[in-house]
């Protein structure tokens, strides 16, 4: 079947098979960053933006993504690298394995809320496993970029 | 993972109800729990584009259709007025945003899942489920409805007075839960759903009048008894049946504290 969509901002046409799943697709496409951690819906790895949202790109169809517009962290671009260098910046990543899909979701959590609490900071990115069990650094390196953002000290 | 050889967006209900007719076919919600498992369908029934996402509110109800995501129900401000937080509190552990933003609320209530707690939240609200050829059913009665190839359109929850108060316990954030209690108040009844027992959800009612026999606090404890008396619960790999009897008391009389 053949499905036209916006990839990171480009208009794109492609034949695909009716069971593919967008996180195949996106990587086809060259959108490496997007990972397959779990495959059981669980870790957060393969996060993409679907019309601005963040879902599990393990878990969509390709052929849903049709006449749609899909991100990964490829588009995202500038708002993705500073959040990304801070955050390694502050020394907060381990393997970094994770990292892809921490910085989609960190950067949707912002969108949605520029100010969160560490209450809502944690509710937002607690469908994204760091197996370091980083999480700690992780929320550090949130909360001093946060600060940064607003006039603060690195 | 599943597999399949034709992916249809049914252009009406009719055609998404006679494509699901013939055996080898599925309709689709959200996907993550059916994509599990290890078959081979023939066609994928989407119902994405008969505008079935959207929850119409009306003076005397809310109208849900199945294509709504957790995320909405979590999100949705007037329905979560309504429901005093329960329904975002129902859906706010599962996995994550990014998951919540793909499940589906039908593929949660016609899933009847075990561990469910939508089907939990929405038991304890004067809720019907509306299917395309089996016209409007009381939730509670569908939940132990055969599974057959019908299609959910929509949940319909009637407005009325309601206390209501959401509660779960899991082993670990964003795991399935290990007991889910919905307790409500409405038309003058006090009721309990256990769900996750890990068996689908049921409702126990005051049938003993035990809230306008003694004190209000009394009565949470002697309800919260009641309750673990007629629900039974299971073993599996995330709690003993026995421990989750202490949760049912736990977890009830909390939630009837919640709505006092």
């Amino acid at each position: 079947m053949n499905i036209t969509l916006k990839l990171n901002g480009k208009k794109i046409s492609r034949d695909i098979e009716p069971d593919m799943l967008l996180i195949d697709f996106v990587r086809a496409e060259g959108c490496l960053s997007v990972k397959r951690g779990c495959e059981t819906a669980n870790c957060g790895l393969c996060t993409v933006f679907l019309n601005e949202k963040p879902v599990l790109s393990c878990s969509v169809l390709a052929a849903r993504a049709n006449g749609q517009s899909v991100t990964t962290l490829e588009g995202v671009g500038r708002e993705a690298e500073e959040f990304a260098e801070f955050v390694a910046d502050q020394g907060a990543e381990q393997c970094g394995f994770c990292n892809p899909g921490f910085v989609m979701n960190a950067v949707a959590l912002f969108r949605e809320n520029p100010d969160p609490s560490v209450d809502e900071i944690k509710e937002y990115l607690a469908g994204n496993l760091c197996r370091c069990s980083g999480y700690e650094g992780q929320l550090r390196g949130i909360l001093n970029f946060l600060e940064w953002k607003k006039g603060g000290a690195k | 993972m599943i597999t399949f050889s034709n992916y249809v967006q049914a252009e009406s209900l009719d055609e998404a109800y006679q494509l699901n007719q013939k055996k080898g076919n599925a309709v689709i919600g959200g996907m993550l729990w059916m994509k599990m498992q290890k078959k081979r369908y023939n066609t994928i029934i989407d119902l994405s584009k008969l505008n079935l996402n959207t929850i119409e509110e009306t003076d005397e109800e809310f109208k849900i259709g199945c294509m709504v995501t957790l995320r909405d129900i979590e999100q949705h401000k007037s329905f979560n007025e309504y429901t005093c937080g329960a329904a975002r509190e129902s859906v706010r552990h599962i996995v994550g945003v990014q998951f919540r933003n793909v499940a589906t609320v039908g593929g949660s209530i016609f899933g009847r899942y075990g561990f469910s707690d939508v089907l939990t939240l929405f038991m304890a609200l004067d809720c019907c489920v509306e299917l395309y050829k089996g016209g409007i059913v009381p939730i509670a009665e569908f939940a132990n409805m055969k599974y057959d190839r019908d299609i959910l359109i929509r949940l319909i929850v009637k407005k009325k007075p309601i206390k209501i108060s959401y509660k779960s316990m899991r082993n670990t954030k964003t795991d399935f839960p290990t007991l889910t209690c919905a307790v409500s108040k409405y038309d003058g009844v006090m009721r309990a759903v256990i769900g996750a027992r890990p068996m689908k959800a049921v409702v126990v009612e005051d049938k003993e009048n035990i809230f306008g026999t003694c004190g209000y606090d009394e009565a949470c404890s002697k309800f919260a008894e009641y309750v673990c008396g007629n629900v039974t619960t299971g073993s599996n790999l995330r709690a003993g049946a026995e421990y989750r009897k202490q949760l049912v008391k736990v977890l009830v009389e909390r939630a009837c504290g919640d709505i006092k």
